[in-house]
């Protein structure tokens, strides 16, 4: 008896439990989304991770952002500073290089969530903070050029930059004064503030949030939500409520989805897999809204420049020729993949398509290879006049499958054009942080780089980013390339005003990249968001200014 | 009794020191640290702001020092701040441990209990049917891949039925008991069935090995009732070797649960300690690491007292 009235009440339970969550997601004020990870912590720029931008670009905005045509705009600026309008200018530094002063007008109108007004002193406190290299900004490059912030009134600060940069529009999150100040104030040495900023011990504070959200809610590990900030001046969001569910397992994130438990998981890199979405697009193609975002993780293979066999060009030509791209994205990825010729995405304003191509052609392949002394053995296998093997190792991360299954494929087709390939392939740490790092590989790494809009590829191109022992091993030029148009173009791109000047250096970087084929060009990666059907407004931009910032013209019908 | 206990105490504490030193250890023998990592996705992370980080964070001195550091600090009560969440180690550690406390013990005393049923069952007619179908299950339980079992369960129960939800903790907004209750079926049911199965085979072996046992064959000719033959003189005695595989797995449960963890959205102690380790959070690994190792030194104990509670002749 006893036994039969508590599995009544755990049916009873249970049926109740369904509807509730039917209920939930009836309503549609709130909107749910699935989320691969969590973020480890909440203060906006420390440990830089790509879902805690997402989740606090509900609810804290950087005052300027690249939008969905991949222009830079204000989000919180009055107007965007250019040399044009006045409010960029180069100055004279007593005993220095020039550098230049940029003007910052507010939005009038802009309140933290606890109706203290955002003002010019933010940004002050922002840059002072920003710059403290005891700070545990993870990048204090972006605020460090700030020598000093003059604060004209409420709304007007003068930014002044050390150097002459083309980057000077692009200006961050900024943090509330009248919060984070006496913590920063108060920090007893290096790394202390990153431990009492208030945005880690206790996020939920109102007056850290500046955009249409605020974080009402934090379970670390599992849930964030996000209620209305209730002094957003600006346009009325759709959703009374966002509510961030983390599912480690994208197996599981994928179930989640299909059982209605969350809404939609997003594309920046912290959803399903490509391939979990074309298999969930194939089972229910009439119930979400697949789109597939080309963005700016760029799939290549760095070369050993170092390994005699590899420093020869025409053998890097017949690698890339050798390689099927366009078969490989259409069999493996559905055709979503573009295939890239160089570290420059198509969809960027500074691409340029009069570049040296590499389509499959086995037979230009062997004729390259033949040219540089390497004619096929009784095994198929090309060998030179020593009779040395043209054997090459190839390394990817090993257990992850999508390079994994690249690797395979790559391996095969440069079997078939007398490439010889051993594969040694390495967890993420041992990759990243030995391997690559101390450039210990021989032969071929595939691996991503993730790029901002028009970044600089100092880092992965410059002569002086190459690692070797003598400057400690800084730096990710792996390849170990060099070349005085690159260098010269880094140099022009990163300090040079002039737009047309600019982009006569990036088609030159652009071009001599293709033609030397440092690195082998593979694809460019898309981002897959599977979003409900109801949902109106949602556009993703496919860079790292994620479609959150415009998060407030998400609507449901 | 009181000596013993102090003397397994002592080991304990030594126990723990030597696995603190081994386990920092090892994960600083890891190559690279996350810093390379994040270099490594990132063109815009200069050496400089990675020199930087790597000295803010300590990471750059040099490892034996680092341990004796966080040593000092930690027999003063001071378990430091975890690297990652910018927090004390303690804030970050208590959640997850609840999280981790709820759904061990529960699954824990569930397959101890569906365990002596099917292991005794299955015991006293050796390779009848009953037998046959809790080996059958037992072998299964044993066998089944837990994320595989996670994710049938998911498909079931929250895609097809509705009944469940998928994963997660609570609701959001509600959190009462009963949504914690249903959120908590699905993992529990799945760690308490990938345990049951190891656990009944163990109960079944004891107990078949001690009803041939002389002290059976004098109870049953004293006239005892076959459920009191079956209940007090031979299962006390079959007991033995069971706690001590019992109390073994419950160590390892506070922190081998990743799976059930990650598949099911828990934010516990399994999972923390897995992320830990891969970001080199060395005083939350540590914390972590050494509070499961204490977990299984206790139930060691305890299942050293329960040797001589259930077998008086065994002295401690």
């Amino acid at each position: 008896m006893i036994l039969r009235r508590i599995a009544v009440a755990l049916a009873l339970m249970l049926c109740a439990s369904g509807q509730g969550s039917a209920q939930t997601s009836g309503a549609r004020d709130t909107l749910v989304i699935g989320l691969s990870s969590f973020p480890t912590q909440m203060h906006p720029s420390i440990n830089p991770e790509a879902v805690k931008a997402y989740i606090e670009g509900f609810a804290l905005r950087p005052v300027t952002a690249f939008d969905t045509t991949w222009t830079n705009n204000c989000l919180y600026c009055a107007q965007l500073p250019t040399v044009e309008n006045g409010l960029a200018e180069i100055e004279e530094r007593p005993g220095a290089l020039p550098g230049m002063a940029v003007t910052i007008k507010l939005k009038p109108d802009l309140k933290w969530a606890d109706g203290q007004p955002v003002t010019a002193r933010d940004l002050a406190f922002t840059a002072k903070v920003g710059r403290d290299p005891a700070s545990g900004f993870a990048n204090t490059r972006a605020w460090g050029r700030v020598e000093r912030v003059e604060v004209i009134d409420d709304l007007t600060a003068v930014m002044h930059i050390d150097e002459v940069s083309t980057y000077f529009d692009r200006v961050g999150t900024l943090l509330p004064e009248h919060i984070e100040g006496p913590i920063y104030d108060t920090a007893k040495g290096p790394g202390d503030y990153i431990n009492r900023s208030v945005y880690n011990r206790a996020p939920t504070t109102p007056g850290l949030w500046n955009g249409p959200y605020r974080v009402a809610e934090y379970v670390s590990g599992s849930t964030i939500v996000l209620e209305l900030n209730p002094y957003w001046a600006g346009r009325k969001p759709g959703f009374a409520k966002i509510v961030f569910k983390t599912v480690d397992n994208t197996s599981a994130l994928m179930a989640n989805l299909q059982a209605g438990d969350v809404d939609m998981t997003p594309g920046e890199g912290m959803g399903l897999t490509v391939d979990q979405a074309l298999s969930l697009s194939k089972n229910l193609p009439d119930r979400f809204t697949y789109i597939y975002k080309p963005a700016l993780t760029y799939d290549h293979i760095d070369l050993q420049l170092g390994n005699p066999i590899l420093a020869d060009l025409r053998v890097r030509r017949a690698l890339l020729h050798a390689i099927d791209r366009r078969a490989m994205t259409d069999r493996l990825f559905d055709g979503k993949f573009p295939v890239a010729d160089s570290w420059v995405s198509p969809l960027e304003h500074i691409y340029t398509r009069d570049v040296a191509r590499y389509p499959f052609d086995l037979a230009r392949a062997r004729a390259l290879l033949a040219e540089a002394g390497w004619k096929p053995g009784g095994d198929g296998i090309c060998r030179n006049a020593e009779g040395a093997k043209l054997s090459i190792e190839f390394r990817v991360t090993a257990g992850n499958k999508l390079r994994e299954l690249m690797q395979q494929v790559i391996q095969s087709q440069w079997k078939a054009a007398c490439i010889e390939t051993i594969t040694r392939n390495d967890p993420p740490r041992l990759l990243f942080g030995e391997t690559l790092k101390k450039r210990g590989f021989t032969g071929a790494v595939l691996y991503s780089w993730l790029f901002n809009v028009e970044s600089s590829p100092r880092q992965i191109l410059g002569s002086d980013q190459i690692p070797t022992a003598e400057n400690n091993w800084s730096g990710t030029n792996y390849t170990g390339w060099h070349n005085a148009v690159m260098d010269d173009g880094i140099k022009t791109v990163e300090t040079e005003v002039d737009p047309v000047k600019r982009q006569v250096a990036w088609d030159a970087m652009q071009r001599v990249y293709a033609e030397e084929l440092p690195v082998l060009p593979l694809f460019f990666r898309v981002e897959v968001h599977v979003v409900p059907k109801w949902l109106r407004g949602y556009r993703p931009t496919g860079h790292n200014d994620f479609s959150v910032y415009w998060a407030e013209k998400w609507r449901a019908e | 009794m009181g000596r013993f206990i102090l003397r397994r105490s002592l080991q304990a504490l030594l126990v723990l020191l030597v696995m603190s030193f081994v386990i920092y250890n090892l994960i600083g023998l890891m190559p690279g640290d996350p810093l390379d990592v994040m270099i490594a996705s990132n063109p815009g992370a200069t050496p400089e702001v990675v020199a930087r980080l790597r000295a803010i964070y300590g990471l750059d001195q040099p490892i034996l020092y680092r341990y004796a550091h966080w040593l000092w600090a930690a027999v003063q009560c001071d378990l430091g701040f975890s690297r990652t969440h910018s927090q004390p180690v303690l804030e970050v550690l208590a959640p997850a441990l609840w999280v981790t406390c709820k759904l061990m013990l529960i699954s824990f005393v569930i397959s101890v209990i569906l365990s002596l049923m099917l292991g005794i069952s299955a015991a006293l007619k050796p390779g009848g049917i009953v037998d046959g179908l809790v080996s059958l299950g037992a072998f299964a339980g044993i066998s089944v891949p837990v994320f595989w079992l996670a994710l049938m369960m998911i498909l079931i129960f929250a895609v097809k039925l509705h009944w469940l939800p998928a994963s997660g903790i609570s609701n959001v907004g509600d959190g009462s008991f009963r949504d914690h209750f249903v959120h908590l079926i699905m993992p529990v049911a799945t760690l308490a069935l990938a345990n049951t199965g190891g656990f009944t085979r163990f109960v079944r072996a004891s107990m078949i090995e001690t009803l041939r046992m002389d002290h059976v064959r004098t109870a049953r000719a004293k006239g005892n009732s076959e459920g009191r033959v079956v209940l007090v003189h031979a299962l006390r005695n079959a007991m033995i070797p069971v706690v001590t595989v019992m109390a073994l797995s419950f160590g390892t449960l506070f922190s081998g649960a990743l799976l059930t963890e990650t598949m099911f959205a828990q934010p516990g102690m399994g999972k923390m300690i897995y992320d830990s380790i891969l970001s080199n959070d060395f005083n939350l690994a540590l914390s972590g690491l050494l509070f499961a190792t204490l977990v299984t030194l206790a139930s060691n104990l305890m299942a050293d007292l329960a040797y001589g509670w259930l077998d008086p002749r065994i002295t401690l």
